[in-house]
């Protein structure tokens, strides 16, 4: 196998990541200046974003047989390169009060993206795990960066090694999935575990263990119930962006490999296997929104929703096998956009107020936002109805497309699973909101003015508008979803 | 386009009104009237239009969503113009109830109202069922804040309550909405959530009859009704009073609206079979809420208690499905509206003056207040049904209507006059005479209504009495939407009595 020059094409957005972090990495070298380091790496991950653009009408190149470069991928690598962007700028905010070098953790922000192209342009097993494993090497050290400083969280460490653990966990299991599956279809491209003619490999119970087990490592790094366990230590404990970066671009990347997975070995088929994704998805969605009611500190209560979320995701996932439409597809890249904005928002505002020396991530340090900063406390208020699913927000569109794929699919049980889920998931939600309402009581909280933190206040401000823009008028974005979603049958 | 207009200037005012707080506090009131006033005059405007064949007098469409055949398409007929006239009357009624009511963060309070307003006549104009549901949990956000923010002592209870309620319940009629959406395009291959269109759309019979439930539900909550009845009472007495002039006055009608719009004419068949338990629901609900409201001791724990019992006639008169009873049922929404509203006002009026809503510590109030005490008994016969008010005529229809079609749950559902005449004459008895407490409360603040209070409460009066006197100039504007909704449903409903 041969790479020509002209494969190289659609590999830009790829190798200008990666020359983003060496050029980065050189820069440090040279001379440690935080602010070049943060500034280069911006601009590398908006001309990745760029080139995939560009790249983008009609792109359906299979480039070596580890990558697919198809409009899928690149919708999905412009938007991990976004939200890149996005957590760059909040982190550099975050991180300019450290007492420590910071200037690494922008090396580990653009590696761990080029981890989450990878995966987002996987159809082979071996770079999937590449991937996921770049990408989660990557948000070890981001989890754990602050670990040195003096004045920071005490946790950064413990949650790391948390994650680390599980994370080489799920990927034992991944890894055995595939050694399975390779002896069973003799590829490791994804490609269809279907018995067709009775004749293939070691007969059906072995594919659908294979599917399980790789089933299982995804919902480990997914967070699905009862999976789940590390998730809300491990978002509690890690710098908030890190946190960010983990429970955006980290869970999006693995869903879209999910789905390539799903999509192409047929795994749902297997009865066993539909019925296990089946419960996972009922089991996530209660257990989820029913934690999240206890939780008094914000980083766990959007852990815990972020559980639900997965759940949703996957009522579209099963509804993707029983109708042949392009819906429950469109339906899981349109939630996962929505999810993007709206978590990147969410934890957003609380890295805008809070710094590497102090963390505002209980619920009770937001009471009286409105009146001390409406803007911000809007802005959170938006996020957190959004993730609750209410309209004149993106949430919305994404939760009527989740409802329109399980109506489509019949799947009652699941649909009763998600309405029960958003019912609970009101009151937590608007507990947060309900706070922000709240007089203000004289206490230790945090001081914020837009005029020390212009570029992260942009940024919320830009994800609030995206949040009520595709909420009420989502027909742009539908269309090019409806467009990329073609590719993945 | 005028329906565009009526929507988007409630909005853009309730900007405004926030916005012109940061100049002076009492700047937002004033706001907040002057746009509830243009609004009002544009649906007044509406009335001189001719309506077209179908019975429109405005109407816009245009596409949203394609994707799902969702399109933007607003529309209002002679029923969703009354609506809309009430929804314009109560909310300058209610700008006016808050006026010295709010002091505090008034720019979001009146934001909250605008916009609660909008939401509404998005509710009672939108023809397109997504878009109807989009307004329909619209509404309730802002509404969540003005009891959440400017409430009584356990608001956030009963704005938890008021919006998982109706959250929780809007998203069973999500999934019938989408059903109907999805069978819309296995029959006529393409989505679409128009109304014409989904009315073509059939279903077998169990499915029917699931996605009429999905509806009930939900509007049956809103309206409510035994058994989904619970969240009313408490956002009521938690409510300021700005708030509960409009809970009780428009959103119950949404409901309502809903009902005679959506649930019956899509589900004609099934809202056939399910009559009986939707009216012995009505009946019960009718003589229970009444039961109760006669035990409350919190003023406005009992007007909220009455509230869902005289609702009970609307849910008697729409399953009923015949004309007069439909008229009844339209009747006594836009009469209860205002007598509703107006015992609120007097309720939080009274609140407002002494700080309790404990009749048990109220009394003897005719000598301090009598302006007061006079209004109050013109609302309370009002909401007992006397004849020569807007309420009588309307339960007075909807019994009669109602007992064509079912006569058992009417003669049940009658006795809920005389049980309104009992709790209705104790809250004046227990406010207005007997002794004077001067003991347990703080009376410096018992003054008479102002001035302010009387124009408002005067012209809620008027439109009682109108409603009473000559209820044909009403009756005329719903009368062909009516009929042409019997129309609709009654080659459905004829065939399946044959059988």
């Amino acid at each position: 196998m041969t790479i020509t020059l002209a494969d190289l094409v659609p590999l830009m957005p790829l190798l200008i990541t990666t020359l983003t972090v060496v050029i980065a990495m050189i820069a440090v070298g040279v001379k440690r200046h935080y602010a070049s380091v943060a500034g280069i790496t911006i601009i590398g991950l908006l001309f990745a974003a760029i080139s995939s653009l560009l790249l983008m009408p009609a792109a359906n190149y299979q480039v070596t047989p580890l990558l697919i470069i198809d409009e899928y991928t690149l919708f999905f690598t412009i938007i991990t390169c976004c939200s890149a962007v996005s957590i760059a700028i909040l982190s550099y905010q975050y991180l300019s009060d450290l007492d420590d070098y910071k200037e690494e953790y922008f090396l580990l922000l653009g590696l761990a993206t080029i981890g989450a192209i990878i995966m987002v342009s996987s159809n082979h097993y071996v770079s999937a795990i590449l991937g996921i494993e770049t990408l989660s090497m990557s948000l070890y050290g981001m989890v754990a960066y602050p670990s040195h400083s003096d004045k920071s969280r005490r946790w950064s460490l413990e949650a790391a090694v948390k994650y680390l653990v599980l994370s080489a966990a799920a990927s034992g299991f991944m890894l055995f999935g595939i050694a399975l599956i390779y002896a069973q279809t003799g590829s490791l491209s994804f490609s269809s575990v279907l018995d067709n003619g009775g004749t293939l490999g070691l007969g059906e119970d072995f594919s659908a263990t294979a599917l399980t087990l790789l089933f299982i490592g995804a919902a480990f790094k997914l967070s699905l119930a009862p999976f789940h366990m590390w998730t809300p230590d491990v978002y509690e404990g890690s710098p908030l962006p890190a946190t960010t970066y983990l429970a955006t671009i980290g869970k999006v990347a693995m869903f879209v490999v999910l789905l390539r997975l799903i999509e192409s070995t047929n795994a749902l088929a297997f009865q066993s296997v539909f019925i296990m994704i089946y419960f996972i998805a009922v089991l996530s969605i209660l257990l989820g929104n029913l934690l999240a009611l206890l939780q008094s500190n914000l980083k766990r209560i959007l852990a815990y929703s972020s559980i639900s979320h997965m759940g949703y995701l996957l009522i579209a996932l099963l509804a993707g096998f029983e109708t042949s439409g392009l819906i429950s597809i469109e339906a899981i890249t349109f939630y996962l956009v929505a999810y993007m904005i709206m978590s990147i928002g969410a934890f957003g505002v609380a890295s805008i107020v809070s710094s590497s020396s102090n963390e505002f991530d209980s619920v009770d340090d937001y009471t009286g936002l409105f009146w001390r900063n409406p803007i911000l406390a809007a802005i959170f208020t938006g996020m957190l109805l959004s993730l609750a699913g209410i309209p004149l927000t993106v949430g919305f569109i994404g939760k009527f497309y989740i409802f329109f794929a399980g109506v489509e699919s019949e799947l009652w049980v699941l649909l009763v699973a998600l309405i029960i889920g958003s019912g609970i998931g009101l009151y937590y939600y608007l507990r947060v909101v309900y706070r922000m309402v709240l007089p203000q009581e004289q206490k230790n909280s945090f001081e914020f003015s837009i005029e020390k933190n212009y570029s992260s206040s942009a940024i919320l401000l830009l994800l609030f508008a995206l949040l009520i823009i595709l909420g009420v008028y989502p027909t742009p974005l539908v269309s090019v979803i409806e467009r990329v979603s073609s590719y993945i049958l | 386009m005028i329906l565009v207009y009526l929507i988007s200037i409630l909005f853009v005012g309730g900007l405004v009104a926030w916005l012109s707080e940061r100049v002076d506090p009492n700047y937002p009131r004033i706001v907040a009237l002057a746009t509830v006033l243009i609004d009002l005059v544009v649906m007044i405007s509406l009335l001189g239009v001719d309506p077209s064949s179908g019975g429109w007098v405005a109407s816009v469409n245009a596409d949203w969503i394609p994707r799902f055949g969702i399109s933007f398409y607003f529309a209002a007929d002679g029923l969703s113009l009354l609506l809309i006239l009430l929804t314009g009357f109560l909310g300058v009624i209610a700008v006016g109830s808050a006026w010295d009511d709010i002091h505090e963060k008034t720019g979001f309070f009146y934001f909250n109202l605008l916009w609660t307003l909008a939401g509404v006549i998005g509710v009672f104009t939108a023809l397109d069922l997504f878009l109807f549901f989009f307004f329909w949990e619209v509404m309730l956000i802002p509404m969540y804040f003005i009891i959440a923010i400017w409430g009584h002592e356990n608001k956030n209870y009963a704005a938890m309550k008021f919006f998982i309620f109706t959250q929780v319940t809007g998203m069973l009629m999500l999934v019938s909405i989408i059903m109907l959406g999805y069978l819309h395009f296995l029959q006529m291959g393409m989505f679409s959530f128009n109304y014409h269109d989904l009315m073509k759309v059939e279903a077998s019979g169990t499915i029917e009859y699931l996605m009429m439930l999905g509806f009930f539900v939900a509007f049956t909550t809103k309206l409510p009704s035994v058994p989904f009845h619970s969240w009313l009472p408490d956002a009521h007495s938690q409510a300021p009073t700005a708030g509960s002039v409009i809970l009780a006055g428009i959103l119950l009608k949404t409901g309502a609206y809903g009902l005679i719009r959506f649930a019956v004419p899509l589900f004609p068949e099934s809202s056939l079979d399910f009559s009986p338990i939707a009216m012995g629901l009505a009946a019960f609900s009718i003589l229970y809420c009444a039961k109760v409201a006669f035990a409350q001791t919190d003023i406005k724990r009992l007007i909220a208690y009455t509230s869902v019992s005289h609702m009970g006639f609307v849910t008697l008169g729409v399953y009923a499905w015949n004309e007069l009873a439909l008229q009844g049922a339209v009747m006594t929404m836009l009469a209860h509206g205002l007598s509703a509203a107006a015992l609120f006002m007097l309720a939080g009026g009274l609140q407002h003056r002494i700080h309790t809503r404990n009749m048990q510590h109220m009394g003897g109030f005719w000598g301090k207040v009598p302006k007061m005490a006079v209004v109050a008994i013109f609302f309370s016969v009002a909401a007992l049904g006397m004849p020569g008010l807007g309420n009588f005529i309307g339960e007075f229809l909807a019994l009669l209507g109602a007992f064509q079609s079912n006569i058992l749950f009417t003669v049940i559902a009658a006795f809920g006059l005389i049980l309104a005449s009992v709790y209705s004459l104790w809250v004046i008895q227990q406010v207005f005479q007997g002794e004077y407490k001067a003991d347990k409360f703080e009376d410096s603040h018992l003054l008479d209504l102002n001035r302010r209070e009387m124009i408002y409460f005067g012209a809620m009066m008027i439109g009682l009495i109108w409603m009473g006197m000559y209820p044909q100039s009403f009756l005329n504007l719903s009368e062909p939407v009516l009929i042409e909704l019997l129309n609709n449903t009654q080659a459905v409903t004829a065939a399946v009595v044959r059988n």
